[in-house]
């Protein structure tokens, strides 16, 4: 029965990576890359280490595979937002299919801050000097 | 080793391939970058499957250095690009 179920997690998890390194080949531009690879290739991986898990049974071990799942389960949303963040900054092309891009309006590309048009006085953003999050 | 764990390494073999594919084509740095973070995953899966394989524990000890290291190096090159790589527009 165990056997069984982690045969299962082995094949799920490397039918996951394999669908996650086809779309990281055939996706059209860097976002729908990501979204292939940041969430396949996390679900692959996790299936595995819960395969690793079943398999010793050990307290050390399975602390150990919880430990890796959680570290990647924490680090895969970072990685993408700051990959994503650094590729729109430098200005990779979107798919020619794309519908819309409301931040190509509201964004200034210089200071990369955000605006919504609608600043007053009151709250308008803070200068520079001031400010305690830079970029 | 079983059967099941052999076509496992092959699909995940594969998987590294096309991740390779894309890393060679990748029109732009991020896309390269997206293309090691996924290898890092597929290698992490691969340790593993070769613990199971091998009976070895302590190799989850490398999938965990693998994971971190994956992280550091996406962050790094994150700031990288920001901080003035080149640009594509």
């Amino acid at each position: 029965m165990i056997e069984l179920l982690k045969n299962i997690l082995i094949l799920a998890g490397s039918v996951f990576m394999l669908v996650a390194a086809l779309g990281v080949l055939r996706l059209p531009d860097l976002l729908t890359r990501m979204h292939a690879t940041t969430k396949a290739a996390t679900l692959g991986a996790s299936l595995i280490m819960l395969a690793v898990a079943l398999h010793f049974a050990v307290e050390a071990v399975v602390a150990r595979a919880f430990g890796v799942i959680l570290f990647l389960l924490l680090t895969a949303p970072v990685a993408a937002h700051v990959i994503g963040r650094a590729g729109y900054f430098v200005g990779t092309r979107l798919w020619s299919g794309t519908v819309k891009d409301e931040l190509r309006p509201n964004y200034d590309s210089v200071t990369h801050r955000l605006s919504s048009h609608r600043e007053t006085d009151a709250n308008a953003a803070p200068a520079p000097g001031e400010s305690d999050e830079a970029g | 080793m079983s059967s099941i764990i052999l076509v496992s390494l092959a699909m995940m073999a594969l998987a590294l391939c096309l991740a390779f594919a894309r890393l060679y084509r990748g029109p732009s740095l991020p896309d390269r970058v997206v293309a090691l973070e996924l290898f890092s995953a597929i290698l992490v899966g691969m340790i593993g499957l070769i613990a199971i394989a091998t009976d070895v524990p302590s190799l989850l000890d490398v999938a965990i250095v693998m994971a971190l290291m994956a992280f550091m190096a996406t962050i790094g090159f994150a700031r990288f690009l920001e901080r003035g790589g080149p640009r594509d527009d």
